[in-house]
């Protein structure tokens, strides 16, 4: 009974600020502006299915590109001494100290036609190149902004991982590919998989990165989703439909990322 | 010591870490098929040597040979040596089957000779039964089974062993070594065990190697380390003693605690200051006035198979086990045979003063202190 009396400040919390939205939301989604039922919007948002695509397309390239990078550094920093550990994700975590516009707007200036890298590259005789207002540049902002949610779970389940396994692994007859292949990258799967649902989760729904690095020259569903609501094609029921639709596939992605993770591992996710 | 049997040889091995010497030029070689023990306190370069062996460290001077080739800086994957670590570092991802089964697949042996190789080990172990159980949720002396059996189904030349009675309970642990000297001989593969539990080195090994500072003080069968040791260090380390300071006034006659007892050694030169060590069973008791020391007992503790208690001679204390309890306060006489008075050469001074209490009680006999008096 205990439990139950102090979960109710928690469960209180989810209602008003969880449940109730949601709730609201869908029945936006289900209206028309006058009220009644109606499945126009989502009828509607299936205009939208470029948008929905490439924001998929790009958040999964984001997310690949944080796999890449952050795996062997979470790697490295995991086998080293408890106290350069601590240095090193202090480093890590620094630029997260900085508000995330404040970030997003110093790669503005780095990457614009006469910012800061073509300046430098011109002085080799290079460029001037196009690099702002380009998808590689909002792929870019996504991967610096979410980068460290890859590192930090990668990194709190490798530094589980005994370096006895490792020397084991490589006394049993492993190179270190085989180590990586038959060791490593099943004991820190559950990382991996927390880490992108870290990564895509932001990144398939921003709308800062893509307006601002992408010049609002292509639309993400973020985009789309801020018009509805603030925009000048004020429309919120609109809006919530293609809201549902993010989520559920958000949803789904997670059940599939689910799907990697060891039966006994599962954590306590929706599906 | 080479000879054509030798399967594993270092050379004046020496290894630094963070310019720290861990192992000074160590020299040994290991036979084909002998079950050889490092035994030594914590710090003595006992693990480091195994992990020489095993490609885990390499050594910053020397050479070390395996079957005739020098294999300094080829990596652990690429050696014919399985080792059992400490905390035994199954993989936690596999369950006992997969586990023994790692090295196989790793190595591309056909899929039914694994599995027959594998459901061997297991027998052998006696984890029939076990294959589809989680690491995990093993028990200790499961899980150094497991471990024992994934490094051994790879037919390794020589098993490494670091510690790996160290974390099961004393009834286990004799158990254990029972079998592991039992497989050794069954398969026979050359066993490099490494352990600080002088019970555990006798128990299994053919040969002993009595380590202490990254250096090498004795080699030899394990009668041999317990009868013999060369120096005070290594007869207090194997079993107790007591380790007096004495005088060799002539060839087969000591001087120790103001007696003169004949002894069996000779050679070690006219008043030569030295280390008289005495077992503490090798005493024998009489009444009270008829043995050559005779004193008050002044503490016993029953340990089971024996008493031990503390003998207070008058100038110095011995340490005597016996079969009967004597009563604290009650006084008896204590003689010693010459067979089982060892003397040993004395080590360096600060050697000395890092030996156990009783011996620190007994450096002085009477006489050498009357002389450092009038100094």
């Amino acid at each position: 009974m205990r439990s139950r009396i102090t979960a109710a400040p928690y469960l209180l919390w989810a209602v008003l600020f969880i449940v109730i939205p949601l709730v609201l939301v869908a029945v936006f989604a289900f209206t028309n502006t006058g009220g009644g039922f109606t499945l126009e919007n989502f009828k509607n948002s299936a205009d939208y299915a470029p948008v929905i695509f490439n924001s998929i397309w790009l958040s999964m390239i984001a997310t690949a590109i944080c796999l890449v990078i952050a795996y062997p550094l979470a790697y490295v920093i995991s086998r080293r001494s408890a106290g350069s550990q601590r240095t090193m994700i202090m480093l890590i975590m620094l630029p997260m100290w900085m508000n995330f516009l404040l970030r997003t707007y110093a790669w503005m200036t780095l990457l614009e036609n006469n910012g800061l890298i073509n300046k430098l590259l011109g002085f080799l005789g290079l460029g001037p190149f196009e690099m702002i207002n380009t998808q590689g540049a909002v792929v870019l902002g996504m991967v610096y902004n979410y980068l460290p949610f890859m590192i930090l779970p990668l990194y709190s389940v490798m530094v589980k991982i005994e370096n006895s396994l490792v020397e084991a692994a490589s006394d049993l007859g492993c190179s270190a590919s085989d180590t990586m292949k038959h060791v490593l990258l099943p004991l820190s799967m559950p990382g991996v998989t927390t880490g992108i649902i870290m990564v895509f989760v932001p990144s398939v729904s921003t709308f800062v990165i893509s307006r601002m690095l992408g010049g609002g020259s292509f639309m993400l569903i973020g985009d789309l989703i801020e018009m509805q609501f603030l925009g000048n094609a004020y429309n919120p029921n609109l809006g919530a439909a293609i809201s549902m639709v993010l989520m559920f596939i958000i949803l789904i992605c997670m059940a599939l990322t689910n799907l990697f993770k060891d039966p006994e591992e599962k954590e306590g996710l929706l599906l | 010591m080479q000879n054509n049997n030798t399967l594993i040889s270092l050379r004046n091995i020496s290894v630094e870490f963070d310019g720290q010497k861990v192992l000074d030029r160590i020299s040994l070689d290991i036979s084909d098929k002998e079950f050889v023990t490092l035994l030594g306190p914590s710090g003595c370069g006992k693990t480091t040597t195994l992990r020489i062996i095993g490609g885990f460290v390499d050594p910053t001077e020397g050479d070390i040979f395996f079957d005739g080739k020098k294999i300094n800086g080829l990596p652990p994957h690429k050696r014919q040596v399985n080792t059992v670590f400490q905390r035994y570092a199954l993989f936690p991802h596999l369950n006992v089957y997969e586990n023994v089964e790692f090295g196989l697949k790793i190595n591309k042996i056909p899929e039914e000779e694994r599995r027959k190789r594998v459901k061997e080990m297991l027998a052998l172990v006696n984890l029939r039964g076990f294959e589809l159980r989680r690491v995990g949720n093993l028990s200790g002396g499961q899980q150094q089974r497991v471990a024992i059996a994934r490094a051994l189904v790879n037919h390794p030349r020589v098993l490494l062993l670091d510690e790996p009675l160290g974390a099961l309970d004393l009834k286990l642990r004799k158990e254990m070594q029972i079998e592991l000297k039992r497989i050794q001989k069954q398969l026979e593969i050359t066993f490099l065990y490494v352990t600080h539990d002088q019970e555990e080195a006798l128990t299994m090994s053919d040969r002993v190697v009595v380590m202490r500072d990254g250096e090498i003080l004795q080699i030899g069968s394990p009668t041999d380390i317990y009868n013999e040791p060369v120096n005070a260090y290594v007869a207090d380390f194997i079993g107790e003693s007591n380790i007096i300071d004495g005088i060799m006034r002539e060839d087969y006659f000591v001087e120790f605690a103001g007696k003169m007892l004949p002894c069996t050694d000779s050679g070690f030169g006219k008043n030569m200051p030295v280390d008289v060590v005495i077992r503490p069973e090798d005493w024998e008791i009489s009444e009270d006035g008829k043995g050559q020391f005779n004193g008050v007992v002044e503490s016993t503790i029953f340990k089971g198979v024996h008493f031990e208690n503390i003998v207070d001679a008058g100038n110095i204390k011995f340490m005597v086990h016996t079969t009967q309890e004597h009563q604290p306060g009650s006084r008896i006489g204590l003689s010693i045979i010459p067979d089982y008075i060892h003397i040993m050469h004395k080590m360096g001074k600060d050697e000395t003063l890092e030996l156990g209490a009783l011996a620190a009680d007994s450096l002085l006999t009477d006489e050498e202190e009357a002389a450092s008096e009038e100094e």
